[in-house]
């Protein structure tokens, strides 16, 4: 693996550390097994593409991502709370509804943000070039949002969450609504899928209906993985387990690819993300660790 | 004051499987009285009291706590009137935030929850402090998740975050039940405690006729839904666990009590 190749990976680690984030949200601190995220991230994209190529400043284009990704996350959680879909079926009925949206937001499959003013633009006037600026960058994007998503956590409403996720009978007792935290949960994880979908398209300078495609096992993979590096037990850790796995399973990925060995083509991309999640969850799961869906007070 | 008034409860209702849960139940609890309450299976006592906790909503009558009629409000809706300790620790306290995390959430009981940060280092003062009381050596392990500790101690934190924030009454639902029996002693005697120093209106269900008689200045007894016996002051203090025993039977109109189905404990 050559220098320009272990920058990539490490830029777009970070980058899909921000949407492991949110995943880590959902299915950890919720324990709401949620595949929206495919949906909410491609909406991310083509929110932010659409409204960029429209003309709007970059900024304001990302923050609308963000709260589409958001509102996404609310659908969700409504039909798993309100009318008691199951969650993963809820997940999957909105990211399915998102494919048909996000084609209409666009107008088109795909978007080219060529010759636009983005987000990172700015990037052109610097001295460095932009292989070696965007990880810096995305580094320091993914671990501000990693202390914002601590802050909350540990934060009344965040105990509120997190005791949601473990054990709803005593959040209610505590005068905790559990339907509204759920759907505050939901919100502001799929927000930060949706904010990460907007920061690839403008880094990738093109949005596509289909770059969401997977994003729910990759982001899994981030967090397993991370959890087998940090420990998992805690929020910090929790949290910065969700940037270094995202980080190591794409090196991971990247060496793989790049071997001459294995002889493995950028196509297989999605095995050997796949096998990657096995093995990790196979690994966690005999140290007695960690399950994918908790088991207990429900 | 607590009044209870012609309170109705029917499981599985309009159905061939329909059971009479509360029959007709009129209880009227004053400020700063300690209740406990007896009876066998299928007495009526968890739905009593979950009827007052909002878990169980009335078929017919009325709950009134402190001259606000909460009879159709939901657990949350009436976290800020009643807190509650659970026969099981595990339901009360949570696994997988730590112990001062625990305490923080219990201190909010009812009450909004925003941003702000949930542990102040006067928060933390203050958890330690009343930890300390507890005597069990927990104020230095205020960040171990509460997952780590044993049934006791976990039910001991969780009657400590029942009496952290202010209430109108506090519901404790056979939770030394869960216990062995010198824990169990333990966490009795910190109740008798917490309400006596704090002057709290409780009402204890228990399965303990000793208990009953030990603990509180009051005891109800209730039998297929109905009160049956109501005893306080001096013609209390008299009793003893026999005499309930007898008392129980002759309320059952001369049925042989089953001892097995009343631990006398």
């Amino acid at each position: 693996m050559n220098l320009f190749s272990l920058l990539g990976a490490i830029e777009v680690g970070f980058l899909f550390g921000i949407a492991a984030l949110g995943v880590y949200l959902s299915f950890r601190v919720l324990n709401f097994p949620d595949i929206t995220v495919d949906g909410s991230f491609t909406l991310g994209g083509a929110v932010a593409a659409t409204l960029i190529v429209a003309g709007v400043d970059p900024v304001t284009a990302t923050v609308a991502a963000a709260l589409a990704g958001a509102a996404a996350g609310v659908v969700t959680a409504a039909l798993a709370v309100y009318l008691r879909i199951l969650h993963l079926f809820a997940g999957i009925l909105t990211m399915i509804a998102l494919y048909s949206i996000n084609l209409r937001i666009m107008g088109a499959p795909n978007l080219s943000l060529l010759g636009r003013i983005t987000l990172f633009s700015f990037t052109d006037h610097l001295p460095w070039p932009s292989y070696q600026v965007m990880p810096v960058l995305f580094l320091i994007l993914a671990v501000l949002f990693k202390l914002l998503v601590d802050r909350l956590l540990v934060s009344n409403l965040g105990l509120a969450l997190r005791a949601t996720g473990a054990n709803p009978r005593m959040v209610a007792a505590q005068g905790g609504d559990t339907r509204y935290l759920t759907l505050f949960g939901m919100a502001v994880s799929n927000g930060l899928v949706g904010l990460a979908g907007a920061l690839w398209t403008q880094d990738q300078g093109n949005a596509d209906v289909t770059m969401g495609v997977g994003l729910v096992v990759v982001g899994l993979a981030a967090v397993i993985l991370g959890e087998g590096l940090t420990g998992g037990r805690g929020i910090a850790r929790g949290t910065l387990g969700c940037l270094l796995g995202s980080l190591v399973y794409r090196l991971v990925v990247a060496m793989a690819l790049d071997s001459d060995v294995l002889g493995l083509k950028s196509q297989d991309l999605n095995l050997v993300t796949a096998v990657l999640v096995v093995v990790a969850m196979v690994v966690a799961e005999r140290r007695g660790r960690l399950t994918l869906f908790r088991s207990g007070a429900r | 004051m607590i009044s209870v008034a012609g309170a109705r409860v029917l499981f599985n209702k309009g159905t061939a499987l329909e059971t009479v849960a509360l029959q007709h139940v009129d209880l009227t609890v004053d400020s700063g009285q300690f209740i406990t309450v007896i009876g066998s299976n299928g007495a009526g006592k968890s739905t009593l009291l979950n009827a007052l906790a909002g878990e169980v909503r009335l078929d017919a009558g009325t709950i009134l706590i402190a001259d606000v009629d909460p009879t159709r409000a939901t657990p949350r809706g009436r976290a800020g009137l009643v807190a509650r300790v659970f026969q099981d620790p595990r339901v009360g306290t949570c696994e997988d935030l730590t112990i001062e995390e625990n305490l923080a959430l219990a201190a909010r009981r009812g009450r909004r929850r925003g941003l702000e940060r949930a542990l102040s280092r006067h928060a933390r003062a203050l958890f330690r402090e009343r930890l300390a009381a507890l005597g069990l050596g927990l104020d230095s392990r205020l960040h171990d998740r509460m997952g780590l500790l044993s049934g006791g101690q976990r039910q001991a934190i969780g009657l400590l975050m029942a009496t952290l924030a202010p209430m109108r009454l506090l519901l404790l639902d056979e939770h030394t039940a869960a216990l062995d029996p010198k824990t169990g002693a333990f966490v009795l005697d910190l109740t008798r405690r917490l309400v006596a120093e704090q002057k709290l209106t409780a009402i204890m269900v228990t399965h303990s006729m000793r208990d009953a008689l030990a603990c509180g200045d009051r005891t109800v007894m209730l039998d297929g839904g109905r009160v049956v016996y109501d005893v306080s002051g001096a013609a209390r203090s008299r009793l003893d666990v026999p005499d309930l025993l007898r008392l129980f039977g002759e309320a059952r109109g001369g049925q042989v009590v089953d001892e097995d189905r009343l631990l006398l404990g």
